[in-house]
This record gives structure tokens, sequence and C-alpha cells, in this order.
């Protein structure tokens, strides 16, 4: 019979990096999987923004961590995962916007994140090519950046093989054995794998696995729709977001790629709950809409491929990370919110932090902010 | 250069006019694509790849893949799908294209919604055929084609059809099929045509989004759906196989047959089945010469009556052989080949090269059926025919079609609609391979007139039974596989009609008339080759049916009546020992050459599996080595399946390559199939009218 010092579920955004920095801890660590490979979960499905802007500041320090952990590792680690620190650029057109961007710059300062608001002629500067017909202005970090997530979990699996982590794939968690309050063991359809720890990093589908130990998770998965263009000569840096609300979509962003293509996502409002990921004939027109109206330089570029991945939302639109009150030995690292890519690196680590006993100063407020038993008053203001 | 003359086809065209190729200004003519239009100036060279400068150029000419990209008037489209148009400035894609600056966004409007009982993806034999059976019981009915003009691949076949006269039109050439079955349809008030008009991407809320004329993005939801995309070619893998010059046979006949340009001067093909055959004897056809073709299993797999039109003038075939590269650097210089041991390994020792300037890929086709796969997942009312649901000739894809159709009013509820039992046994003999040989032999008379049928391979045909005035010739009429006889019966004579010589589609029956002579019989051979090729007085050498030499001979007689339809006949005199064995006459006295002196053989290491973002055999060999069993994880690691096409020729060399590693098809993922069809610009979607083209 197999044993580890800890079996991860999941070999996602978030359940790789752990795997890497449980496996670097010296650790015997088994990630179990039920699709064929690495990242085919919804972090195929992402479009690759990483920033530390947020408004939460267990998110921010998180953010600024994976921004210095994926900034850096092509010198680390030897491999590309096509980072480029072009910044995010969230634009105003509509006083709304102005205010509620402003308001969060305050928050945003007090942590001293690198962001500010530019005017509209400002704001061009940086992005020729936005409309600028009602354009009021909005922020811009130059701090953040975006990378590509298969690069990055492929470069996770890599390092956290080299570094002795196993990985089984195509096996799907059936149970978690649990005896005297404490975890004992993760039974899958082909095998039983005892650990005095288990994680669970199984994104949208966490839910499910907190109801082996008899928890459940408020995490809940809508699902947004992305594509991606052709190729084409480099024009835009940041990536830029656009918070107007209008009939069927919340908000949508798009960046241009190392590799030249422009990719791009949808928030549709309501949101669309489940993880129904087949393609609809609403998103094109609807998303291709607003960017022409925003960027008319996007009118001639060709789309490519698109899809539909899932966003395993919380209550108040920040991660669980933490050990379970419950179940001794039972942790989670679930519901990113859509944020896995940019959160997952940094989450890692600290994953590997708490269950080797050693975390950092910092790591306890946000091990505060994120606990999963704690109580959703309040609400993320920019997800 | 572009064809002045096609003993089959008709060449009119327009008034040229010009347009410029990176600054050059060259002539184009009214309909031509930019694709055709280039090679007509013998530009084979569209651009370079961004990754590796690869040049890059045209290999499906189908709409398929996406190497044929140029920049036409500051945007980036495919060579291939794109008419020229006074006037355009085209440059070729080297690095990646600048996009225009837009200052305004240009006015958008609503995306247009149609509902329609029956949508038809697919105007080719099986679209048309269904769209008959529709229109004739009123059913409103959509087809899209993405072509400018209906009939899909029957308008790119010069040959006279096999199969059933009754049934499917057996005799008449694919060109002409094209035109009735397109007549047909026109003249059904209930079926109306959207040409070039590109099928992007069926939804899961039952949406079919079309890009109508190139311009606008259309939603349609259809009650049922048919699904007749036709095929795709294989590709293979061996060095070289990108380079500008390595064609799917498809392609050439396209650029050929309907873009009327001469697409090569020395041509090899890869693949002895029906396409690699028909697509070398169309080359013939076009002044073309075919410097061989390799086989890689003992037999050519296609209709031996093909094989043997081949051989009969000429074309050196070379079974049991395999390439092992197509050599050049901006192009394809020569084809270097080898033979094979019963394991299909190349053995060392047997490498041939020879010059050419064009390798035909003719191994085989996938069906286009990822549009019927969706329908299906997503509990659409969904069928397919023709090849998008199996494979085989384009006769049993007429007759696909005509089921699906009948299948379709029926499921709408339309009374009294039955698919006869009978129809599906006719189907079923259309789409069977070649069967059982039988021995030429039987004693044939000496004297009158006497058919001799050089056909001796079950095929599904029965033109000749259907012609005979006197009922001599005769095909089981309850298997039309079975090969044809001749029988003189009931005191009835061969009148030498000839028709049987005119209508047979393997050109393998000739005529033997001992009346004036019977020790010096007249033989009556046909080709397809045009009456110039062969006049009175001309020496031509006597050949049988498989393609030896016996003997030699003068032209004395050239027939070439409309009656005929393109088919020619020559009338030759023959020693009574050979006439009944010649089946036909070679023109040249070989279009191969010998293959040079010594084999050369590319060594770079470009044996391409993914076109579009040109990754090699090698890197996917190693990952495989290294544990990797789902396509997704080759595809996020090399990007193979990541460009233009979405995988659509790589998918099925990625699936080889596990194969020839070892892996058994049970641990491997595919491809997880996304929309959309090919690529569409932004502003479409948005609603936005782009300008013509």
């Amino acid at each position: 019979m197999a044993s580890y010092d800890v079996v991860v579920v999941g070999a996602g955004s978030v359940g790789t990096p752990a795997a890497l920095a449980l496996a670097e801890a010296g650790l015997r660590v088994l990630v179990v999987e039920a699709r064929p490979s690495v990242g085919q979960g919804s972090n195929k499905a992402a479009i690759g923004g990483v920033r530390a802007t947020h408004s939460d500041p267990a998110k921010i320090r998180l953010g600024r961590r994976s921004i210095e952990i994926v900034s850096t590792w092509k010198e680390a680690r030897g491999e590309e995962i096509e980072w480029r620190s072009g910044g995010y650029v969230f634009v105003a057109y509509t006083p709304r916007e102005e205010k509620l961007l402003k308001d969060l710059l305050v928050v945003q300062h007090r942590y001293g994140l690198e962001i500010e608001w530019l005017d509209a002629r400002g704001l061009l500067e940086v992005v020729p090519d936005l409309n600028p017909e009602g354009l009021l202005g909005g922020t811009y970090s130059p701090g953040d950046g975006h990378l590509s997530p298969l690069l990055l979990v492929h470069a996770y699996y890599r390092e956290a093989t080299k570094a002795g982590a196993e990985f089984r794939f195509r096996e799907r968690v059936t149970g978690i054995e649990v005896r005297g309050g404490r975890v004992r063991a993760v039974v899958t359809d082909r095998g039983r794998y005892e650990a005095p720890v288990v994680v669970n990093a199984a994104g949208a589908w966490a839910r499910e696995i907190g109801r082996l130990v008899g928890e459940e998770h408020p995490v809940v998965p809508d699902s947004h729709e992305a594509g991606v263009t052709e190729p084409v000569a480099h024009f835009l840096d940041p990536m830029i977001v656009d918070i107007r609300p209008v009939p069927g979509s919340s908000n949508y962003y798009f960046h241009q790629l190392a590799s030249g293509q422009l990719t791009f996502c949808i928030s549709p409002s309501p949101p669309i709950v489940g993880e129904d990921c087949r393609e609809t004939s609403a998103f094109l027109p609807m998303v291709a809409r607003r960017m022409v109206e925003l960027m008319p330089r996007l009118v001639n570029v060709r789309v490519r491929r698109t899809w539909r991945g899932l966003y395993p939302m919380t209550p108040d639109g920040s991660p669980l990370v933490g050990w379970s009150s419950e179940v001794a030995g039972y942790a989670v690292a679930i519901g990113m919110c859509g944020q896995g890519v940019m959160l997952g690196p940094a989450v890692g680590e600290l994953l590997g932090r708490l269950i080797t006993d050693s975390l950092l100063p910092g790591d306890r407020e946000v091990l505060e902010l994120l606990s999963p038993s704690r109580s959703f008053a309040a609400q993320e203001a920019l997800k | 250069m572009r064809l002045e003359r096609h003993p089959i086809l008709p060449v009119e065209r327009g008034e040229p006019f010009p347009f410029t190729f990176a600054g050059r200004e060259l002539l184009a003519y009214p309909g031509e694509t930019i694709a055709a239009a280039l090679f007509a100036h013998g530009i084979r060279v569209f651009g370079h790849h961004p990754k590796d400068g690869a040049p890059q150029g045209i290999f499906c000419a189908n709409g398929q893949c996406a190497q044929c990209l140029v920049l036409a008037d500051g945007l980036p489209v495919k060579a291939c799908m794109t008419a020229v148009r006074p006037g355009m400035a085209v440059l070729p894609a080297d690095g990646l294209p600048e996009l225009p600056r837009v200052p305004t966004p240009p006015p958008l409007r609503e995306i247009g919604r149609v509902e329609v009982p029956v949508l038809i993806i697919g105007g080719g034999p099986a679209g048309l055929s269904a769209a008959i059976e529709l229109g004739m019981r009123g059913i409103q009915t959509l087809l899209v084609d993405d072509k400018a003009r209906l009939g899909g691949k029957l308008v790119l076949q010069t040959h006279r059809f096999f199969g059933s006269t009754e049934a499917v039109y057996a005799g008449t050439r694919g060109i002409d099929i094209a035109a009735r079955l397109a007549a047909e349809v026109r003249a059904l008030t209930s079926v109306e045509v959207w040409l070039d008009t590109v099928a992007l991407a069926v939804y899961s809320d039952g949406w079919v989004g079309v890009l109508r004329e190139g311009r606008s993005y259309v939603l349609v939801r259809p009650e049922v759906l048919l699904v007749a995309t036709g095929a795709r070619e294989k590709s293979l893998l061996f060095r070289g196989n990108t380079l500008p010059g390595v064609y799917g046979a498809g392609a050439f006949q396209t650029l050929v047959n309907r873009d009327l340009v001469r697409a090569a001067e020395r041509l090899f093909i890869v693949g002895g089945g029906n396409v690699g055959l028909i697509a070398g004897y169309h080359a013939l056809q076009a002044g073309i010469a075919v410097v061989g073709l390799a086989e890689v299993l003992p037999e050519c797999g296609g209709y031996k009556v093909h094989r043997d039109k081949l051989a009969r003038l000429g074309v050196p075939i070379f079974t049991s052989h395999t390439i092992l590269s197509a050599n050049g650097r901006d192009g394809v210089e020569s084809v270097t080949i080898a033979r094979v041991d019963g394991r299909f390994q190349p053995i060392p020792g047997t490498e041939k090269t020879f010059p050419c300037d064009t390798v035909l890929v003719a191994v085989g086709l996938d069906p286009v059926d990822e549009f019927y796969r969706k329908a299906k997942e997503f509990g659409m009312r969904a069928f397919a025919a023709g090849d998008a649901q199996e494979i085989a000739e384009a006769s049993a894809a007429i007759f696909s079609g005509k089921i699906a159709g009948r299948r379709i009013a029926h499921a709408l509820g339309f009374p009294g609609v039955v698919v006869p039992p009978e129809w599906e046994t006719t189907l079923e003999v259309l789409k069977s391979r070649p069967g059982a040989r039988r021995e030429p032999g039987g004693e044939l008379p000496t004297q009158g007139v006497v058919p001799v049928l050089h056909c001796h391979e079950e095929i599904p045909c029965n033109p000749c039974a259907s012609v005979c005035p006197q009922g001599l010739l005769r095909v089981d009429p309850a298997d039309i596989r079975k090969t044809p006889e001749f029988r003189l019966e009931n005191g009835k004579a061969c009148l030498g009609c000839e028709r049987c010589v005119v209508v047979c589609p393997g050109l393998a029956i000739t005529l033997v008339d001992y009346r004036k002579d019977p020790e010096h019989p007249t033989v009556t051979v046909p080709h397809e080759l045009g009456a110039e090729a062969t006049p009175v007085g001309a020496k031509v050498a006597l050949v049988s049916a498989a393609g030896e030499i016996l003997g030699e001979a003068e032209v004395r007689e050239v027939r070439a009546t409309p009656r005929n339809d393109r088919t020619v006949l020559v009338k030759l005199i023959v020693p009574k020992e050979i006439a009944p064995n010649v089946a036909g006459i070679r023109l040249t006295a070989r279009w191969g050459e010998e293959p040079l002196p010594e084999a050369v053989e590319s060594l770079a290491d470009d044996e391409i599996v993914c076109r579009c973002e040109r990754v090699t055999a090698g890197e996917i060999r190693a990952l495989i080595r290294a544990g990797f069993r789902d396509m997704n994880a080759i595809k996020a690691v090399t990007r193979s399946g990541m460009g233009a096409c979405g995988g659509k020729t790589c998918g099925p060399l990625l699936k080889r390559l596990f194969r020839e590693e070892g892996v058994s098809p049970d641990e491997v993922t595919d491809y997880v199939g996304r929309p959309l069809f090919m690529e569409v610009p932004l502003g479409i979607f948005a609603g936005a009218e782009l300008p013509d083209g």
C-alpha cells in the first residue's frame, strides 16, 4: 500500500504549485487528478492575467508574491512562461466607474500598490487605440502583467516532478477516509493512498471533494466565455478591463499575449451558474461589440477560437485557504473565483508553509482573511 | 502559367486586370483566387512562417489549413479562398501582420437570425442530392457552401463517373453531374442557396453560426441539420513535408481543374488510392508530366482501371515504396523514395531520387464531421451524408444525400416519405471498395466487331451494359460490382456503334473490327487528351491494359464528335495476334525519367506535424516518450494544434505518432475541439459589415 505525507486532490493552477512547494520542503507528495493531464480543468480556460491590484489585503499580498514568482521564474527555473509585465488598465467612460476606481485607489495606495489614476489624455498615451470618445480616464498599474497559464502549469508540473512529487492522472477520488477526526487516506477508483494530510485543490469541483469528509464548502462555479485571435504584430501592452455593466455582461477584459494573439473573456450577467462548458451563440456577438466599441482597431483582428471556463465562486469573492476546523489534516485551497492562475503560485507556497508548520509573519493575516470557516459578510469590490 | 486549353474543361476568361504582389504588378482574371493568380505567375511562396522563416504556400487549397496566408489590402486572408480584385495590393505574409489603425468604430448592426426547417452545410454531391429530395417536397431548406460555385469536389472531376447509370449518373463526367445537380436545386423554390458562406460553429443552444459571403455573421437555427461537409485530406510525415510544392491531391486538382493554372511542371504522387490515381490522370490531361507514383502497399488501393490509365500513359508506378523526403530550399526540387520491407520500413540502399517540382500527398481522406459530432453532443436533430458520414466515392455521396434528404423529410413529419429498402443496398454497393480480380481470358471471336473488356476487377459500375443497343454487354443487375461480360446471344452481333468505348469511365473497352481485314483488324481505343494529341498519321506505341508496350502503329482515323462528349476515339491497324490485347496508346515514350545517379535526402529536421505552429515530429516523439498521453497537454507545451486550423491536419498525425511509439489508442486523449471552423474578423461578430471580399 502506498503512503505519502500529503495527497493533493487536483493538478490545476493551485494543486500543481502546492505540490512543488510541498515536495521541495521534503515531503512525499501525491497529486491525484481525474483528468488526463495537468491544467485540464479551469487552468486551460484562463487567459493569464496576473495582478496585485486587488482591493482585499489577502489577495493583494498573494498577488504581489505571485508576481515576484512568475516575473523571476525564467531566471530562477530556466523555463519560458511568457510573462510580460504590461500592466493593467481599468477604463472609465462614466462617472460610476470613475468613482468606483478612484475609491479603490485609496485602499490600494494604503497597501503601497503601484497604481495611479490617469486622465483620458494620459491613458491614451499608455493605450493609444482606446476609443477616445467619452473616455474619462482610468487606472494604470504597470507592475501587473500576464503569462501563459498552460506553460505555467506545465512548468510547475515539471519542477514538482523533479522535486519528487508523484502525479496520478485519470484517477477519480471516490472517498477520503477519516478516523478519529483525522484524515487517514484517499481512495480513488484505482487505488488507496494513506496520508495524514489531504489538500483539496479541486477548483470548480471542490464541493464534491469536501462532501467526502462531510464538509459543505460554499464554492459554486459559474461560467465565463473566452476567446483568442490570430497573432498580430505587438501593439498592446496592458490588460484592458472594462467594468461597465451592460445587459448580458458585467465586464470583460483582454490583452495581447507574448505570441501576438489577443485573448479576451467576458463575465455574463446574470451569472450562468453550473458546470456547463459548451459553447454558446450569445458570446461572440456580445463580446465583439463591446471590444470593437472600446478599441475600434480590433475590428479587423480575426478570432481563432472560443471556449468556456469556470469561475469557482465564493460568497464574498475571496478564496478559501487553510486547515479545516472540523477534520484534522484536511486543508483547502479552493474558491479562487477565477483567479487561480494569478493566486496559485503564492497560494502553493503558502500551503507549503502551512503544512510544514513554518508560517511567515504575514501569513497569519492572510489565512485569517481567507479562513474556510469565516463568515461571509464582506463583498469583494473588484472581483 | 495558366492553362490555355484543356481537353475536357472549357477555358474562358474575362478581361484581365492588374493587381500587385510585393509591389510587382501582375494580371489576374475575374473570379480567380489570389492563390490562382499567384500560381499563374509561377509564385508558389506566399510568405514565411514567423517561427522559423519556413517558406509558406498552398497546401489544401480548400480553406481548411492556413498555410496560404497573404495580406490583401493590409488584411490577412487565405489566398485560396479570397478572390483577387482589381488594384488589390497583395503582400507576402512575412512575420506578424500589423493590425491597421481604425480611429472610430464602424456602424454595428444586430446579428441576423434565421430560423429554418432544414439547414444543409455543404453543396457537394451529398448536400445537393439531399436538397433536391427536400425541395421537390416543398420543404424550406437553406443550403450553405463555402465556395463560389455549387458542386463541391465534383467540379474538379473531368472523368466519367463509375457507379450505377440508373442511380447516380454513371458514365457522366463529374463536372457535368455538378452542373445538373446544381441546376435542379436552383429550380426548386423552397431551397435557398448561400454561396461563399462558411459554417463556423454549431452552438449548444441549437444555433449555427455562418459567415455569409465573407461579410456578415448570421445565426441560423434549423429544426434539422444536415452535415454534408465532405472530407479533408490526410497528411503524411516526411522530411520537407511542408515545402511549397507539397500539396494534397485535392489541392492540386483545385488549382488545375477549377482555377485552370498549371500548378506544376513535373509531379510525383504519393499514394495509389483513387484520389492519387485520378489526380495523376488530371495532371496528364493538363499537360503536366507525372514523374512517378509511389504506393506503400504491394498493390495500388484504387480502382485498377484508374491505375491502368496512368500506366498506359507511361507513368511509372512504384508499389511497396514510400517517400523519404521532399528536397529543396524554397520549394520542391526533388523527391526521394525507397522500397519498403514487410513492416513498411524503408530498405537501406533502395533509395531513388527523382527531380520534380511538386509532390502530391494522396494518402486518404478523413470525414469533416466536427459539426455533426457537436450537433449530436448538443442533442440537435442532425444527419450526416456523403464523405462527412463515411469516406467513399462521389457516386455513393450522391446516393447517401438522397437517402438523408428523405430521412429528414420523414423526421419533419412529411407524410408518405419512405426510403426504399433497396436504396440501402444500392448505397452499400456504391460504397464498396474494389473486390476480386479475375484473370483475363476466354476465347474471343475473331470475326465481325468484338468489344474487348479490359476491366477485370469488381467495382460498382455499369454504364457499358446500359448503353449497348444489342444487349451484348452484361453486368449483373443484382450486383453491379460484378465484372462486365460480352456474350453473343440470340444471333445479335456487335454493331460497332462505339457507345461502350465512349462511355466506359475506366477507358477500358476497345473495339476490334475484323471485317475489312481479319489479319490486320482495326482497333478503336479511347482517350481523353484532346483530338490534337493524336493527329492522323502519328506513330503511337500500343500498350496493354496494364501499360506494357506491345508494338507501334499509325493513327488512321480520329473521331471526336460532340456525341462522344470529349472522349476521343483513335483507330489503328494492328496485327491480329496483339489486337485484343491493345488497350490503349502511349503518346510520349515515358513521362518519368530515370532517377538521379545518386539518391539525395534532405536531413533537415523539418518533419512537421503541426503546420500552423511548425511543430516537428521529433518534439512530439520526445514528449510521448516522456509519458505524455493527453494531446491537449502536448498542445499546451508545443502549441501543436493551437494554430489557425485548429488541429485539423495535425490531429491525425499525432495519433499516428502515438501508434508508431506503441501507445494504445485507449491511453490517448484527443484534442478538445472548439469553435471556430476558421478565423473571422472580430468586427464581423460585432455586426460590422466589411467591404467586399
